[in-house]
C-alpha cells in the first residue's frame, strides 16, 4: 500500500512530490538523470505570452544557505510552450502544473485560457508572486483585492483548478490567502522567494544586475514553515509548501505545518536527484514516525 | 551521460599562489568527450556554500579514471575545496557542457591557444589531444603576475609557449594580443579560454579565422535548467534567442554569442 499518494483538486498524484516552478525548466534537463514518471507532478517555468528573454547577467548571487535570482521569467512564450514543450511531457506519467505569468491581466487570461487546454495540463499555478519583473508579476501579489480580482477572471477562463503562488514579501500573508480563496482558487503555492540583495566586496554595487533577486534555498524554509501554519488554519483549501525542501524530514515538517503537497525548488541544482530521493526516504521515515500514510501529518501542528 | 558520483581526492596541491591542482578518481571520466568540458563540485556536506563550484577540467586520463582541476582559490567555495586531501571524498556532477572541437584542426596544422589567468586549464588537455593528432601548437599565456603562472614547462613540451604577464614580471609585459602581434604568430584555428576583454580582443582581431571561445559566467545548476548563466545570440542580439553557456556552452564559435 503507498503511503504517498495525495488527491488535491485537479490532481491525483502518486506522492505529493513535484518539482518548483522555475527550478527544473520544463523538465528536460533533468529527464537525462532519471524517469520524470516516478515525481508526483511537475511545475513548469512560468509561461508569458510572448517569448520572453529575462534580465541580464549575472542572475544568480549565492548567499548562505540560499540562492538569491533574478532570472526574470524568461520563456519560449505560450506557443511554443504548448507546441514543443507540453507534448515532450506527454511522454511521461506525470500531471503538469503550468506556472502562468503575465504583465496585464490580459495576458493572464490568455495564458490561463489556452494552456489549460492542454491534455496533461491538469491545474494552473497562477504566478503572482515573481519579484524579478517590473511589469506585472508581484504587484498582483501584494494588493489583496487585485489578487483577488485576477484569480476570480483567470478562474472563469481556466478550464483546470487554478492554485495560486503566494509572495512572502506582504504584511499580512493570512489577508493575501484568504482574498485569492474568496477570489474562487482552488488551492495555494506558498512560498515565492523573499527579495533580497548581495553586494560586491570590491566594487561595492549588487551583484545582480537586477540589483534585487529572489531568495530561496534552506535559509528561507523557517518563514515558508511559519506562513503556511498561519494561512492552513484559516483557509479551507489546500497547499502546496515550498521553500527550501530539501530532504524527507523537510517534507514531513510541511506537512505537520498544514502543506497537503510539497514542491522542491533550489535543492534540484545541488542535487538533481533529491525528488527521487525524497520519494524513495519518505516512507521508510513515515514508518519511523509511526504514520501509514503522508495525509496523517498534514496540519499536525494545529490540528 | 552526466552523472553524480562520490569521487576519492589522489592528490592536490598549491602549483602558484592560491593557485591549486586537484586530481580525483571516478568512473564519469569515463564518459568526457571533450577538453573544455567541466564538472559541477560540492565543496562541503553543508549549506554553506549552497550550490555546487563549476570547475574546468585540466586533463583526464580514461585508462586510470583520473581526472585533474586546476582552480583559484578565492571565495569561501574553492577554499573549501582546497581543504581536500587524498584519499578524502568528493561529489562531483560531471561532465557537463561542450568542449572544444579537436578535430576542426587537421594533421599539419596549426593552432593558436590563448588562455588568460584561470581560464588557462582547459587548454592543456586541448594542446595534449592536438599535438598526439598531429597538430602543431603554439601557446600564447596571461597571467597577472610572476607568482600565479603555471603550468608554463607542460604547455612548452607541447610547442611553442608564450608568457605574458600584466606587470611585466614574466615574459612579456602587457597582454595575450600584445605577443601575438609581436611575434606575428600565424595559425590556422584559434582556441581560447578566459576573461571576456580578452575573449571580445580576440574575436575583434579574427574575424576571419575560425576562433572558438570558451565562456564563463555564474551559474547555478549546470545543466541547463536554471536559466541563470545565458547569453544573447549574434543574430538575433536584442531579441528572445538565447544560449545557456552550461549547456550550450561553455565554448562556442566565435561570432555565436555575443559577448
Amino acid at each position: 500500500m503507498s503511503r504517498l499518494n495525495v488527491e488535491l483538486p485537479g490532481l491525483k498524484l502518486k506522492n505529493p512530490i513535484m518539482p518548483a516552478s522555475g527550478c527544473f525548466g520544463f523538465g528536460k534537463e533533468y529527464s537525462q538523470f532519471y524517469d520524470l514518471s516516478v515525481l508526483g507532478a511537475i511545475m513548469i517555468k512560468a509561461t508569458t505570452v510572448e517569448p520572453r528573454f529575462g534580465n541580464p547577467t549575472p542572475r544568480v548571487a549565492e548567499t548562505s544557505a540560499g540562492m538569491l535570482n533574478a532570472i526574470g521569467l524568461q520563456n519560449p512564450g505560450l506557443d511554443k510552450v504548448l507546441s514543443e514543450e507540453l507534448p515532450r511531457l506527454e511522454n511521461y506519467d506525470v500531471p503538469i502544473i503550468a506556472n502562468v505569468a503575465g504583465t496585464t491581466e490580459e495576458d493572464y487570461i490568455e495564458v490561463a485560457h489556452r494552456i489549460s487546454k492542454a491534455p496533461n495540463v491538469h491545474a494552473l499555478e497562477l504566478n503572482i508572486s515573481c519579484p524579478n519583473v517590473k511589469k506585472g508579476g508581484i504587484t498582483f501579489g501584494t494588493v489583496p483585492e487585485i489578487a483577488k480580482q485576477l484569480t476570480y477572471k483567470v478562474k472563469k477562463v481556466s478550464e483546470v483548478p487554478v492554485y495560486v503562488k503566494l509572495s512572502p514579501n506582504v504584511t499580512d500573508i493570512v489577508e493575501m490567502a484568504k482574498a485569492v480563496e474568496a477570489g474562487g482558487a482552488d488551492g495555494l503555492t506558498m512560498i515565492n522567494t523573499l527579495v533580497g540583495m548581495r553586494l560586491d566586496l570590491k566594487t561595492g554595487r549588487p551583484i545582480l544586475a537586477n540589483r534585487t533577486g529572489g531568495l530561496s534555498g534552506p535559509a528561507i524554509k523557517p518563514v515558508a514553515i511559519r506562513m503556511i501554519y498561519e494561512v492552513s488554519q484559516v483557509v479551507s483549501i489546500p497547499i502546496i509548501g515550498m521553500g527550501g525542501i530539501e530532504s524527507a524530514q523537510d517534507v514531513v515538517e510541511f506537512f505537520y505545518a498544514g502543506a497537503s503537497a510539497v514542491a522542491v525548488g533550489t535543492a534540484n541544482f545541488v542535487d538533481p536527484f533529491v525528488c527521487p530521493t525524497i520519494i524513495d526516504e519518505l516512507p521508510k521515515l513515515l514508518e519511523k514516525l509511526g504514520y501509514e500514510h503522508i495525509s496523517e501529518c498534514q496540519g499536525r501542528s494545529w490540528k | 551521460m552526466k552523472r553524480k558520483e562520490i569521487c576519492e581526492v589522489i592528490s592536490q596541491k598549491e602549483i602558484a599562489e592560491d593557485i591549486y591542482e586537484l586530481t580525483v578518481k571516478g568512473d564519469f571520466i569515463q564518459d568526457i568527450e571533450s577538453p573544455g568540458q567541466f564538472v559541477h563540485i560540492k565543496v562541503a556536506n553543508s549549506h554553506d556554500p549552497l550550490l555546487r563550484r563549476p570547475i574546468s577540467i585540466s586533463s583526464y586520463n580514461k585508462n586510470n579514471k583520473q581526472l585533474t582541476m586546476i582552480y583559484r582559490k578565492d571565495g569561501r567555495g574553492t577554499s573549501l575545496l582546497a581543504e581536500h586531501v587524498a584519499g578524502m571524498d568528493i561529489d562531483i556532477l560531471g561532465p557537463l557542457g561542450n568542449g572544444f572541437p579537436v578535430d576542426e584542426t587537421k594533421m599539419g596544422q596549426t593552432a593558436l591557444l590563448v588562455g588568460g589567468g584561470i581560464g588557462v586549464p582547459p587548454l592543456y588537455e586541448l594542446s595534449n589531444q592536438l599535438k598526439a593528432n598531429g597538430v602543431k601548437v603554439i601557446h600564447v599565456l596571461g597571467f597577472q603576475t610572476d607568482s600565479v603562472v603555471f603550468y608554463e614547462q607542460e604547455f612548452a613540451a607541447n610547442g611553442q609557449t608564450f608568457i605574458a604577464t600584466v606587470d611585466g614580471s614574466h615574459g612579456t609585459k602587457g597582454f595575450v594580443t600584445d605577443v601575438i602581434d609581436q611575434q606575428g604568430i600565424e595559425f590556422d584555428v584559434l582556441y581560447s579560454c578566459g576573461p571576456l576583454p580578452m575573449l571580445r580582443a580576440l574575436e575583434q582581431k579574427f574575424p576571419n579565422k575560425t576562433v572558438f571561445l570558451s565562456l564563463e559566467e555564474r551559474m547555478g545548476c549546470g545543466v541547463g535548467a536554471c536559466f541563470a548563466c545565458v547569453c544573447k545570440t549574434k543574430d538575433d542580439p536584442e531579441g528572445t534567442s538565447y544560449k545557456k553557456v552550461c549547456s550550450d556552452g561553455p565554448v562556442f564559435r566565435a561570432g555565436e554569442v555575443v559577448l
